[in-house]
């Protein structure tokens, strides 16, 4: 993988990326796109910087790992395997269609670059740990990082995981809050109040930075700080984002949790998300 | 002559720490029980090899799966309840459904956690497990049985649910015998009645067909220890040889051993069935054999039944 890729590149990408969702979700009348879009500027870096991940060999043993535990985002994982070459561009047409690798919610058995079928909201976490044991026990270097809503952190099974995590001493597990304050039925505050998930994490044993989650330069840095950080705590990027970041239309607004754009919405949105690149790419 | 009695989790515990001796990829997680699911020596000798993620079910299969994608094959230790229940969905979505290498091993199935009281018994565990695609059920009889099946479904690619008893059970297997999963073992020949058990009404059903012998009545009896994949062609001979059929369970009569062969039986249509099992009620503090009692899970119970099947 290209290191050296600036964060206005990377930008770049994530417009790239944001596109290649919307498209998708239009094309398949159907997915997630105000969470696909919260998350994608954390795909992005992971996928074109921080993964150590190889294209050719899915399975790679000594592979980082990342794990959509919100997997009802997965347009924007798909578009990041996509553009990283795990499978070929065209799948993408074929979200949620009969006999498609791209399924509704993750399937690792279907789609190449998968690493734990998900959907189910609180269970990708407790897997994550899984695998980072099995790292620290075959005395392997690989990180896992897992992606987790902040309305997915009501359900118990998050915090049994962070336990564990805690307990096995996992500082090469990084976990990444999609912290949109939104979910199906309204703000999270509304549905049931988180409180502070900062502290949270804080009082289960993790290391926590606090950060804008739509601010590329501030994902990076995040990530390249807990990566340097082998103290035996497991670590958590608690990202504030908003849902459906780069459309206007769709920010903020909890009606586009699971909703797909009409033409005229598509068109509007990509022409927005075209307004914001540093150079326009190819 | 009484017949020793060993419980069939103390096999699981003799066999899993045999298995994790030979391979380093065999692992425990535990949630807290482990005295009890009889995995101490285990834990002690090969600490590697061990997780325990405290009284956290819904984590344990979870962390089972993440080890299972990195090559392990991880038992879970558990409790019928929380096994089949508990963890009912992490299971399903994390463990069949990416069709995973975990195994659920769980102990105090049935009723035989007796004077622990119903909220400790099960009797619903094979019904839910075998409605998991992509899932194998396996309920040994003894335990020498439970030793070998261990030893099988460690070697089976996939998920496998086991069930083990808390209370001890008699011995009813030799040292050698031989055990494959989706193979019914056939311990007595007879043309009159079939008796098809699982689990520990199995030693049960031998005493059935050793009293209806002595009446002249002589029974098939099989040891259907996979309740998925279930032995069709066994169960088919069943109906062919004797056409008269007999399930013993100690679960609920609905959807467990009973249900299954009954599916064959109508597909079939050629052969009377009764079901013997737990009669769709909650047990209570209780010595085992009252339990079974209750529910007329006995071998004068099987004995009368195939009497008057044979009316």
């Amino acid at each position: 993988m290209d290191k050296q890729l600036s964060i206005s590149q990377l930008e770049d990408i994530c417009l790239d990326l944001k596109k290649r969702i919307l498209t998708m979700i239009y094309k398949a009348q159907s997915g997630h796109p105000g969470g696909s879009l919260s998350v994608a500027e954390f795909v992005t870096a992971c996928y074109f910087r921080e993964l150590n991940i190889d294209p050719a060999r899915p399975r790679w043993e000594d592979r980082d790992r990342f794990i959509l535990s919100k997997g009802h985002v997965c347009p924007a994982q798909y578009a990041a395997l996509a553009m990283r070459g795990f499978f070929d561009e065209k799948e993408l047409d074929t979200l949620r269609t009969e006999g498609s690798i791209l399924q509704g919610h993750p399937d690792m058995k279907k789609c190449p670059g998968i690493d734990i079928s998900t959907g189910s909201l609180g269970q990708g976490l407790a897997c994550g740990v899984g695998m980072a044991i099995a790292g620290k026990r075959d005395r392997k270097d690989y990180r896992v990082y897992a992606a987790l809503g902040d309305g997915e952190c009501q359900e118990g099974e998050i915090w049994e995981a962070c336990q564990t995590a805690n307990k096995y001493g996992l500082d090469n597990l990084i976990v990444f809050v999609d912290n949109n304050n939104l979910q199906m039925d309204g703000t999270t505050d509304q549905v049931m109040p988180n409180r502070d998930l900062g502290e949270k994490f804080r009082a289960f044993g993790f290391d926590v930075v606090e950060i804008n989650g739509n601010s590329m330069v501030e994902v990076v840095a995040a990530i390249e700080f807990f990566k340097a950080i082998k103290n035996g705590k497991p670590k958590c990027i608690l990202g504030q984002t908003v849902k459906g970041k780069g459309v206007s239309f769709m920010e903020n607004v909890c009606d586009w949790h699971g909703m797909a754009p009409n033409k005229e919405q598509y068109e509007q949105a990509i022409r927005e998300l075209d307004g914001q690149y540093h150079t326009k790419s190819a | 002559m009484e017949k020793k009695k060993i419980a069939t989790r103390d096999g699981f515990g003799a066999a899993i720490y045999e298995l994790g001796k030979e391979n380093p990829d065999i692992y425990v997680v535990d949630a807290d029980i482990g005295k009890s699911c009889k995995t101490v020596a285990f834990r002690d000798s090969f600490p590697e090899q061990h997780i325990n993620v405290g009284i956290a079910e819904q984590n344990c299969a979870g962390v089972a799966a993440g080890l299972a994608t990195c090559g392990k094959i991880p038992f879970v230790a558990t409790y019928a309840v929380f096994g089949s229940m508990r963890m009912c969905e992490m299971i399903r979505q994390e463990i069949c459904y990416p069709r995973l290498n975990v195994k659920i091993a769980c102990s105090h199935g049935g009723v035989t956690s007796a004077n622990d009281g119903a909220s400790h018994q099960c009797i619903e565990d094979l019904g839910i497990m075998r409605t998991l695609p992509n899932m194998t059920v396996i309920v040994p009889a003894d335990y020498t049985s439970a030793k070998a099946l261990v030893k099988r479904a460690a070697e089976w690619d996939g998920p496998v649910y086991l069930r083990f008893t808390r209370d001890a059970i008699p011995i009813i297997y030799e040292e050698e015998s031989d055990f494959q999963i989706g193979k019914a073992n056939v311990l007595r020949e007879g043309n009159d009645v079939s008796l098809i058990a699982v689990g520990d009404t199995v030693a049960i059903a031998l005493e059935a067909a050793e009293a209806l012998s002595a009446q002249g009545v002589e029974a098939r009896v099989l040891d259907m220890h996979t309740i998925k994949p279930l032995d069709k062609e066994e169960v088919k001979r069943c109906i062919r040889q004797t056409g008269r059929i007999i399930t013993v369970e100690d679960h609920n009569i609905y959807n467990g051993l009973g249900s299954a062969v009954a599916d064959i039986v109508a597909e079939q249509g050629n052969a009377l069935l009764r079901k013997i099992g737990i009669q769709d009620q909650f047990g209570m503090s209780a010595p085992y054999e009252r339990l079974l009692a209750m529910n007329g899970i006995t071998a004068e119970q099987i004995v009368a039944t195939a009497r008057e099947l044979l009316r």
